[in-house]
């Protein structure tokens, strides 16, 4: 592995960036699914505390 | 298995211990995967850029899955009236859209140096994952403008349907045209083309892809029930 990250050869500006795309949209997924989830969990939990205090 | 966990409140239980394994065991074999993938060799005939495979084809295979995934919910919901395919459907179509813009990504980086292009219209398997992202993104862009979940549900279920249609048609348009893509590797009569070397790394690249997509889905569906449950009880609130 350290032979071609310190030396990337000629194709490391080819290489470098599609590892780095790669990072970037598991990211965005994994970052995404995370606050998506806590947001609607949060919100139906609340809504529901809601209704237990009206009754 | 599928019955028992049409029922939300077992899906709810399923995937919250279901999600995280899936999570660590994708973390696994990706880590395990990249250090094989980045100790590989270069290719004879490629050269470094064959370490652009190993990110890759398990963003194609992961697209494709995550398409497939997305129909078979998509044909739940419509025949069945089944909410929590519908929600499993809504969750996917994200997913797959980035898999699929990851696989676009990472193949012009590895065409350019390849082939010279950064993209080639004429090329089938290139034009028909292009297709397929743009399936995701029509599905997306559906479900977001028809504000009635019901009529939102059945468009969306109608164009996921028919864009299952491009499947086959990514996985054999290097049989049925010439392309510049590389033919097919693994799934061929005689055995895998690649050398253990990459086939390894490879394949657990790919099983840890499609573990993450197992994960993420199962994690963005529970989201989407959240999300009902709370539509349902602000509209109780409002109509109370």
């Amino acid at each position: 592995m350290t032979h071609l990250i310190l030396s990337g050869g000629k194709y490391a500006a080819f290489i470098w960036p599609a590892y780095a795309a790669s990072v970037l949209a598991f990211a965005w997924m994994i970052l995404d699914t995370l606050l998506r989830a806590r947001h609607w969990r949060r919100r139906a939990r609340d809504l529901e505390d809601d209704r237990r205090r009206e009754d | 298995m599928f019955a028992a966990l049409a029922n939300p409140l077992r899906f709810m239980a399923f995937s919250r211990w279901a999600a995280p394994i899936l999570a660590v065991a994708a973390v696994a074999l990706i880590g395990v995967g990249l250090v094989f993938g980045l100790e590989a060799p270069p290719d004879y005939q490629q050269g470094q850029t064959v370490q652009i495979m190993f990110v890759h084809v398990p963003a194609a295979w992961t697209a494709m899955l995550a398409y497939a995934c997305l129909g078979a919910a998509s044909f739940v919901s419509l025949v069945f009236r089944h909410a929590l395919a519908d929600q499993a459907a809504k969750a996917a179509a994200p997913l797959g859209a980035a898999f699929t813009g990851l696989a676009l990504v990472t193949g012009s980086l590895w065409g350019r140096p390849m082939w010279g292009a950064w993209w080639v219209w004429g090329d089938a398997r290139l034009v028909s994952v292009l297709v397929l992202f743009l399936l995701f993104l029509g599905y997306l862009a559906l479900r977001a403008s028809i504000e009635d979940e019901a009529k939102s549900a059945r468009a969306g279920e109608i164009l996921a349907l028919i864009g299952l249609i491009n499947l086959p048609i990514i996985h054999f348009s290097v049989e049925w045209w010439n392309t510049l893509h590389q033919g097919e590797s693994i799934l061929r009569k005689g055995g895998p083309a690649l050398a253990p070397v990459y086939l390894l790394p490879l394949l657990l690249m790919g099983a840890g892809y499609s573990l993450a997509f197992g994960a993420l889905w199962l994690a963005r569906t529970r989201a989407e029930v959240w999300k009902r449950r709370a539509t349902s009880l602000a509209l109780q609130v409002a109509l109370a």
